[in-house]
């Protein structure tokens, strides 16, 4: 276990007073290892949450950079920052934040071969991504390793978020929620997203993924919630893992 | 012998529906629902759907009785 000098027990003093946590669990976040892919709405609140909280390996991915239209509700950024690379201008406003971490970029789309490399040496995944594309390559990996997957998705004004645990072999996929098909470009580039709802789903992810590491709490694994914000209505829907998945069913499984 | 359809989000302006209930013989499934409900319009791709709260795939089957949802994809960031 790592050794966490006074600072940072004063740092950490608010999450380390909880009896779920303590200093190990705090020792382990610090040891902990987390890809997020796409630092955008979603994927703002998550890097800041987790650095906050002091998760010791953060890889950022996006191929983007800064865009005015981004900053209504990509809250890691700020004006300032107009055309910069995305995972540059995020490690520079985690660090601020908090100078303890690790923190690694990708400030273009990953290889799949890349991709599977960061997969495997993460504890867990989060998808903050846009595109069905990018979350149907991501599961299939995450399957694959045997890797937890945060999922959320936000637009308009209606937002979803569930947890994969592929490190279990009940857990359902992403697969087996959405059929892979044309894209359909539902993304914010297109359709517009209320600002703070991309927060509420980001925080639920941050939230999901600090219980996983920890090994505390139930996850939300076998279930979709499904946020209306107009109604602030949630939507508890179960799923179970679909036998006939080709990416992670038993039926599938020929080989 | 009634069922309840009920539409999320932007499924409620496509479909110009929020809650329709009607009368059912035997069990359909879920997706001849959609199309008593929606009349010509095509099951659109990724959509999810539930029964009773479950999350189901277009072959599941409806009773008399049950709560259909659909709800559109969602999958910006
Ligand atoms: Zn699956």
């Amino acid at each position: 276990m790592i050794h966490m000098d006074d600072t940072q027990l004063l740092r950490y003093s608010r999450q380390i007073l909880l009896p779920q946590i303590d200093i190990s669990g705090q020792q382990q976040l610090c040891q902990a290892r987390v890809l997020i892919i796409g630092v955008g709405g979603l994927g703002s609140p998550v890097a800041l949450y987790l650095a906050a909280a002091g998760v010791g390996y953060l890889t950022l991915v996006d191929f983007d950079q800064v865009d005015l239209t981004n900053l209504q509700r990509q809250i890691i950024y700020t004006t300032d920052q107009l055309n910069y690379d995305k995972t540059h201008a995020a490690k520079e406003k985690l660090h601020a934040l908090n100078p303890t971490i690790n923190i690694i970029t990708y400030n273009e789309k990953l290889t799949a071969e890349t991709l599977a490399m960061q997969v495997k040496i993460a504890d867990l995944i989060i998808d903050c991504s846009d595109n069905f594309v990018t979350r149907f390559q991501l599961n299939k990996i995450c399957v694959a390793q045997r890797k937890p997957l945060i999922s959320g998705a936000a637009v308009g004004f209606e937002g979803q978020i569930s947890v994969f645990l592929l490190n279990q072999t009940t857990s359902p996929c992403y697969h087996c929620l959405y059929e892979e098909a044309k894209d359909t470009d539902e993304s914010c580039n297109q359709t517009g997203v209320i600002a703070p709802l991309v927060g509420i789903i980001g925080s639920m992810q941050a939230t999901e993924a600090i219980k996983i590491l920890l090994n505390i709490g139930k996850s939300l694994c076998g279930k979709l919630l499904i946020l209306n914000a107009l109604t602030l209505q949630w939507r508890t829907l179960k799923l179970n893992q679909d036998p006939n998945c080709p990416v992670c069913g038993t039926l599938s499984l020929t080989c | 012998m009634t069922i309840t359809v009920k539409f999320f989000a932007s499924l409620r302006e496509e479909v110009g529906h929020h809650e329709l209930q009607f009368n059912i013989d035997n069990s359909l499934t879920i997706e001849e629902i959609w199309s008593k409900a929606c009349g010509k319009m095509p099951l659109p791709p990724h959509i999810l759907m539930a029964i009773n709260m479950q999350y189901v795939d277009k072959t599941a089957l409806v009773n008399i009785g049950d709560e259909v949802a659909f709800f559109p994809p969602v999958t910006g960031g």
